[in-house]
């Protein structure tokens, strides 16, 4: 009998697994006792991290996106096509062109979807850099922005990249400053609990920069409506800020198969946060943003849960006990400029400690965003 | 702390959850329902009690009782 691995989606986390799984599953696979499959929806591999440099003019959406078929294993069935079904019940995938596929194993991977429709107005009067057309069109704003009030609204979480609002207000000061224009625009965060991150060991580092840099911080602000044509953005809290340029980091969602499944709310899959087993159906993990374990929406956290997910589906295959767990593991970097960033690891235990910023950890990030195609064909 | 026989609209169990989640989830659900319902949010985090109490009195909704039970808060939000 062979054993068939479905994995659903080919971004960082379906993409790093698929390699994982080729090569630890080398023997069993040329053996034919197991076989993997990986869907996308789309014939190419998207790294979103590039998105942030895009609006100031650093990168292009292209150096972002290479064919999944270049980077994926020869010995992955690579499937583009759209799931528009889930059985767990009788392990079957429903396919958009009526065709079906069976598993023995499901690893979803579905990634974030935005849902900016949920905020009236938001759609026709904000942008974001949370997608490539929206960090094109900031672009054209932001090249010819030279006066007046940004506005960088977090409008709800969790969202992808959660130093990424942080990320884009400190390279907009610094951005703006070394262009001479600083002095005539004002740049305002907004974030909807009680401080400017909802890590207090990063909102802790991150406020006194805010701070020095003339960066006005609105806390406890949750985004309830945006007013296009009077350039207004109003909370639910009741406090209205009006603006020139709005910034949103829009709600997000999963996708809708997980909640028709039954497998989550709002398309995130309940998982054990260590095991990434689905609490709600067997032979079912989840990873990366979809996986609802409290970890922040991050690359890192989709490569390292990868890991711990192919160490144990390497297990059951082999009929062994699956020990691996994930534990929280979280890196990033943090931009603090155009030239500066930060850097933090973390877990489920140990709380982020930002270390000082520095040109070198910049060149480090922006190192480690050039060698991420490693990663995702899993040699990094 | 005291026994209520309040009757919510909605609950959200967000037991488990780490800091923010349960208040982001009680913002979450505030957003979606009518002013007049209450919202019932259980939660097994500490900062859950000084959190939710900030948020209500910051956005002008109504914590109508917070209850101890054996592992966990219950906390009642009126959507003003």
């Amino acid at each position: 009998m062979t054993d068939h691995i479905v994995i659903l989606g080919g971004g960082t986390g379906g993409a790093v697994l698929a390699n994982d799984l080729a090569d630890r599953l080398d023997a069993e696979l040329e053996a034919d006792e197991v076989r993997v499959t990986l869907v996308n929806d789309g014939p190419d591999h998207v790294y979103k991290p590039v998105w942030l440099y895009v609006p100031f003019g650093e990168r292009e959406p292209a150096d972002g996106r290479r064919p999944l078929d270049e980077l994926v294993d020869d010995r992955i069935d690579l499937r583009i096509d759209r799931v528009t079904d889930i059985d767990t019940d009788s392990q079957r995938l429903r396919m958009r062109d009526k065709t079906s596929l069976s598993y023995d194993y499901l690893v979803l991977a579905t990634g974030s979807t935005l849902a900016p429709d949920e905020i009236p107005g938001l759609a026709e009067g904000g942008h974001d850099y949370y997608s490539e057309s929206g960090a094109e069109t900031l672009r054209e704003e932001l090249l010819s922005f030279t006066e007046g009030h940004i506005v960088l609204s977090v409008i709800g979480t969790p969202h992808m990249c959660p130093a990424a609002p942080l990320e884009f207000v400190f390279m907009a000061d610094d951005w703006f400053r070394k262009r001479g224009l600083r002095e005539d625009v004002e740049i305002t965060y907004t974030y909807p609990i009680q401080r400017v991150h909802g890590n207090p060991h990063i909102a802790e580092w991150a406020r006194p920069i805010m701070d020095d840099r003339d960066i006005n911080v609105e806390t406890f602000f949750n985004a309830e409506s945006v007013d296009p044509e009077a350039n207004r953005l109003t909370s639910m809290e009741g406090t209205d800020i009006d603006y020139d340029l709005l910034v949103g980091i829009p709600p997000h969602r999963g996708v809708d198969l997980v909640e028709e499944a039954g497998l989550g709310d709002s398309g995130w899959v309940e998982v054990d946060q260590h095991t990434l087993e689905a609490e709600n159906a067997d032979n079912v993990y989840a990873i990366g943003d979809t996986a609802d374990t409290g970890a922040p929406n991050a690359g890192s956290v989709a490569h390292y849960q990868a890991g711990v997910v192919g160490r144990r589906l390497a297990s059951d295959i082999r009929g062994r006990p699956a020990t691996a767990t994930y534990e929280g593991k979280t890196l990033c970097f943090v931009e603090t400029g155009m030239d500066s960033a930060s850097f933090v690891e973390f877990d489920y235990e140990n709380p982020p400690s930002p270390v000082p910023p520095s040109e070198k950890i910049h060149w480090a990030k922006l190192a480690y965003n050039e060698s991420y195609w490693l990663t995702a064909r899993g040699l990094l | 702390m005291t026994e209520t026989d309040i009757q919510p609209t909605e609950t959200v169990d967000a037991r488990g959850s780490a800091c923010p989640g349960p208040l982001m989830d009680l913002i979450g659900k505030i957003r979606a329902v009518e002013p007049g319902d209450v919202v019932l949010l259980l939660s097994d985090n500490e900062q859950s009690l000084t959190d939710v109490e900030e948020w209500t009195n910051e956005a002008g909704n109504e914590l109508l009782a917070v209850e101890e039970e054996d592992d966990h808060y219950a906390f009642y939000v009126e959507k003003a």
